[in-house]
This record gives C-alpha cells, structure tokens and sequence, in this order.
C-alpha cells in the first residue's frame, strides 16, 4: 500500500513538461512581450506600457475587437438556441434517427478549410443561395455576399452559426435524455401540451446545458479566425477582419510581436472573464450534485 | 360516458373506432411532418457539400456558373479528381496530416492518462495546486500563446517538422480531466489488491486501470485526431514548406493555384474530406459520449 513518494511526480512529469513549455512558459513570455517592443531580429526592448496605449488609440484594434464583439452577439444566441430545437427533433424515437443525428453533425468533423470553400461556392454571386433566394422573392439580383462590406462579416457568421450546430446540438441531446420521463407524463395528465412541455420543463431541465454552451461558444466566438482567413481575408475593407485575425497579421505579416502580444493579453482577458463565470456557475453545479 | 356497453353492441364500436382512426392519421401525419422536417434539416446540412459534389462532377465544357445553378451533371466524370491528384500532392499531404494525427493522438493519450492516474487515485503534497494549474490552462487562449510558442519552436528548430506540428498540442488539461474522471470511478479496492499481489504503480495503471478506461480512451483519441486533423492556425504559423504541409494547409494553397478553376477546388475539397467523414461514419456513437464529456468539462 505504501508507494515511493515520488511515483505520483514522475505520472505527472511528461504531461506537466508540456503544459509547462508550451502553455505556462509562452504564457508569462506573451505577458512580458507585450511590454516590450520585439520583431524577431533585434531583441526585446522594454517599452513599458506603450503598447496598451497605443492598442487604445488604435482605430483598427477597436474595429476588430467590435466586429469581433458583433459576432459574438450575433452568433452566440443562435448556437443557444437553434440546437435546442435540433436535439428535440432528433431525441425521437424513429427509424433512421441516426442517420439525421449523424448528418448534421458532418459539418462539426469537417476542416475549416473544406467547409469555408464549400460556402464560398454557395455565396458566390452565381450561386445557389442567390438563386433560391431570388425564386423565393426574397432578393432582387444577386448579393454579393462574401465581397461586400455590408454582408461579409455576417455571411461568415451564419457559417460558424452552421458548423456549430451539430456539436450544440449532441450537448443538448444528452441534456435532454438524462430529463425523467415522469415530469412529461405528470405533464401530460395536467393537460399541458407539447408546447407547453417544452417551455415549462424541456427548457428549465435543460439549463445547466444552456449554461455550458452559453460559455463554450462564447469563448470559441471570441477566438475566430479560421473561418475569416479563408473566406474573406478580413475584406472587403477590414469589414470582417476580426481581434485574432488583427493579431495573427501584426504577429506573422508585420513582426510586431510585442504589439500582437499586447493585443492577445487583451483578448485573454476578455475570454478569462467568460471562463471565470463558466467556473463559479459549473461550481453550483457540482455542488449541487 | 358511463353508459352500459352491454346489449348495445354497435354503438360503442363506432364511437371506439372513429377517434382510433383519428389518433391514427394524426399519429401518421406527425410522423411524416417529422421526417419531413428532418429531411429539409438534412439538406441545410449536407447540401452545400452535395452541391460541391455535384461541381467536382461536372466536365469540362459544362458550364458551372449556368444561372438557375444545375444539381445533376449533365455528362459526370472523374476527370477532375485525376486533374487535382496530379497537380495537387494529395498524399503526401495525407500522410502528413496521419502522421501528425496519430502522434498527437498517442502522446495525448499516453501523456493524459499517465498525469491523470495520481490526479485521481493518490495522495501527495501538492495535488490539488497542481490540478487546479493544470485545469486552469483550459482558459488561456492558444491565440495568445501562439507567438512565443513560435518563437519557442524556432529555437527549438521545430520549423517545418513533424514534433512543430505535433509537440504544442501533445497533453491537453481536456485530455488529463477526461481521464481523471474516469479513474476516479474504478473502486479503489482493484489497486490495493493488486497491490498487495506485488504489482508496482506502472503496473497497476497499465494492466488494471486502462483497460477499464477503454471508452474514455477512445473518445480522448477521436477528439484529438478530429483536433489534430482540422488544425488550421498552427500549421499556418509553424510550416511554409510545401511538402509539411496537412491538408487543410495543402487544400488551401490549392485554392490560391486554382483560383478561377472551381472544378478543381471543389475535387480537392472532396478528396481532402473523404478521410475523415469515413472516420467519422466508422467512429460516430464515440462522437456523441465525446462532445457530452466535453462539455462536462465546460
């Protein structure tokens, strides 16, 4: 029963190296950097906090950081709330259910790359969504999607809005399926109907799950890059350049790497606050259970 | 209501029958809105990549920007996909992007439920510090560590390697907390006996421990070669050497090379997703119990 004191250290040992190397020591040196003025060739010269001010004063960091904010607020209650409906729809018992669950969760496996190209041949101006939209009457001529200024941002929205369904979706799936049938079939007997149900149970019992995706898609909404590089580059005109798209072009296009740096502690901070909420409600939760 | 059945046989019948046929259609009707429902769902979600299909399908002298858009080739061929094959490395790509997946995939695993077994199953000085400092990296954005992890790896000379592509991501906190939890729920009755039996802590955690743990095993493998697999941001960072490249990284240059040929991109595209929709297909009941553990995690 008695174990060497240093047999739990050694478990440890490989694991924590590479959180340490590639987590923790990055960590304290984006933190340092974003004090200092480095491109890559001359060393790191402490500048103080220069470069926080001139984050501040800089116009493109604040339309990055509120265009990236719209597109928190845009995509964040749509991935709350249209999976709910996905996972009730495909939380029936019918032939070929597995089929439907596994289809619409295609587009979570599929690379970013892929799935930006694919949409890109649906928006393109002879596409097929200006032409359904145009026999539904919906439009008049083709729109522009990816190459307006109007547009852009909020067409590459609707695609992460589309490749995140899936994944919300089985969250709730699993929400869903741990609710007791008893609390409908009480339901049932008290006369409530389906619509009923659903807003009075369904909803209440599923909002530890709303609470998870709230945050998990907040964070990954804040993080948006992937989808911005391949379909639009941040065009037309910045419209759709977002704060990790700004970072990743001071960083690796410009070699402003303690200015990047000072942009990324921002957006660190910005996902820790969202973090911190997700721990203190997970917290209830767990001791709840 | 109450009214006795007995002797008036036909009455009841046909008050009985009238609503069952009801409840019948209506059961039927609801069933079909279902499917119907679900199919149109289904198109939403398939068919931007049956429509790529349907381009990659289309020969040369097809018109792809004909207006109203047409589904069916008119005369489909495979030409393109031989096209693309030749001008596009296709496997070396492939074998870059498995190398790279199944090295993540094994250090992750091996790494994860190495640190997670003292997490869950000893007690030392230390223990919870050193949890919750691995707990908490799950809140630092990559997207902020990427530069001095690159300056790192530069120094490292990880430039346009294999370990580049493979080292930062090598033990995830998700991977060691998935892990932790499912030691924890071994009774801890099977490392006293075993023990007691002579076997050393190495022993216990390879011959009792993992072998239970074989479902959490499998889900932390497929959500870090998914992870691995689509990685695009890291490998743009850390590679500009073609023949590194994964494909996410290879299908994207393509589309510069290509960029007025859409039946090309649209063959590329399928033929760089062909691999993992087959993984996943194989793979998919894991799929579901690994995004609800992920979000136990939060």
């Amino acid at each position: 029963m008695k174990q060497n004191v240093l047999t739990p250290y050694l478990f440890l040992l490989p694991g924590c190296v590479i959180l340490g190397a590639f987590i923790f020591y990055p960590l304290l040196q984006a933190i340092w950097l974003s004090f200092t003025d480095y491109n890559m060739i001359t060393d790191p010269a402490f500048t103080g906090t220069e470069n926080y001010q001139r984050l501040f004063e800089d116009g493109m960091f604040w339309k990055t950081l509120i265009q990236t904010l719209i597109y928190l607020v845009g995509v964040v209650p749509a991935l709350i709330i249209l999976p709910i409906f996905l996972a009730i729809l495909v939380n029936q018992k019918l032939k070929g259910i597995g089929f439907f669950r596994s289809a619409y969760y295609i587009p979570v496996v599929t690379s970013w790359v892929v799935v930006g190209i694919t949409w890109e041949w649906v928006y393109a101006e002879k596409g097929v969504l200006n032409y359904l939209l145009e026999v539904v009457g919906l439009i008049n001529g083709s729109v522009h999607w990816l190459t307006s200024e109007k547009t852009a941002l909020f067409a590459v929205m609707a695609v992460t809005v589309w490749k995140g369904l899936g994944y919300y979706m089985v969250i709730y799936l699993a929400g869903l399926q741990s609710i007791p049938s008893n609390l409908y079939e009480a339901a049932e007997i008290d006369g409530a109907n389906k619509w009923q149900q659903t807003i009075r149970i369904t909803i209440p019992m599923l909002m530890p799950s709303i609470i998870i995706v709230t945050v998990m898609s907040s964070i990954a909404a804040m993080k948006v890059f992937e989808e911005i590089y391949i379909m639009t580059g941040g065009g037309p005109l910045n419209s759709s350049k977002t704060l990790v798209f700004y970072i990743y072009q001071e960083a690796f296009e410009k070699l402003n790497m303690g200015y990047a740096s000072a942009a990324g502690v921002v957006l660190f901070l910005i996902t820790l606050i969202f973090s911190i909420v997700n721990l203190k409600l997970m917290g209830k939760k767990e001791n709840v259970a | 209501m109450e009214t006795p059945v007995t002797g008036k046989k036909h009455r009841p019948i046909t008050v009985q029958t009238r609503p069952m046929m009801n409840i019948k259609t209506k059961v039927l009707l609801k069933k079909i809105l279902v499917y119907l429902l679900l199919i149109i769902v289904a198109l939403g979600m398939l068919g931007p990549f049956l429509w790529l299909l349907s381009t990659a399908l289309k020969s040369g002298h097809e018109n792809i920007f004909s207006y109203p858009p047409k589904f069916i080739p008119e005369s489909p061929t495979l030409g393109n996909f031989s096209r693309v094959m030749d001008a596009f490395p296709f496997w070396t790509y492939l074998m870059n992007s498995t190398i790279v997946g199944f090295f993540t995939v094994l250090l992750n695993v091996l790494f994860c439920s190495f640190a997670a077994y003292p997490l869950a199953r000893m007690n030392f000085k230390g223990k919870n510090i050193i949890f919750i400092l691995i707990i908490s990296t799950m809140m630092i954005p990559f997207q902020l560590l990427m530069i001095p992890i690159y300056i790192l790896s530069l120094d490292l000379g990880l430039k346009n390697t294999y370990a580049g592509l493979i080292l930062p991501h090598a033990t995830t906190a998700f991977g060691i907390f998935l892990m932790r939890q499912a030691f924890i729920t071994i009774p801890y009755e099977l490392d006293e006996s075993a023990r007691m039996d002579g076997a050393n802590s190495f022993q216990i955690w390879w011959r009792i421990l993992l072998p239970l743990v074989k479902p959490s095993v499998v889900t932390l493998a497929i959500f870090t070669f998914v992870m691995a697999w689509g990685d695009f941001l890291w490998p743009l960072i850390i590679l500009d050497d073609q023949k590194m490249y994964t494909l996410p990284l290879g299908l994207n240059a393509l589309t510069g090379l290509f960029s007025a040929d859409w039946r090309l991109i649209a063959a590329g595209s399928v033929i760089s997703v062909l691999p993992i929709i087959i993984f996943f297909l194989i793979l998919q009941r894991y799929f579901i119990k690994g995004a609800t553990s992920g979000a136990v995690k939060g």
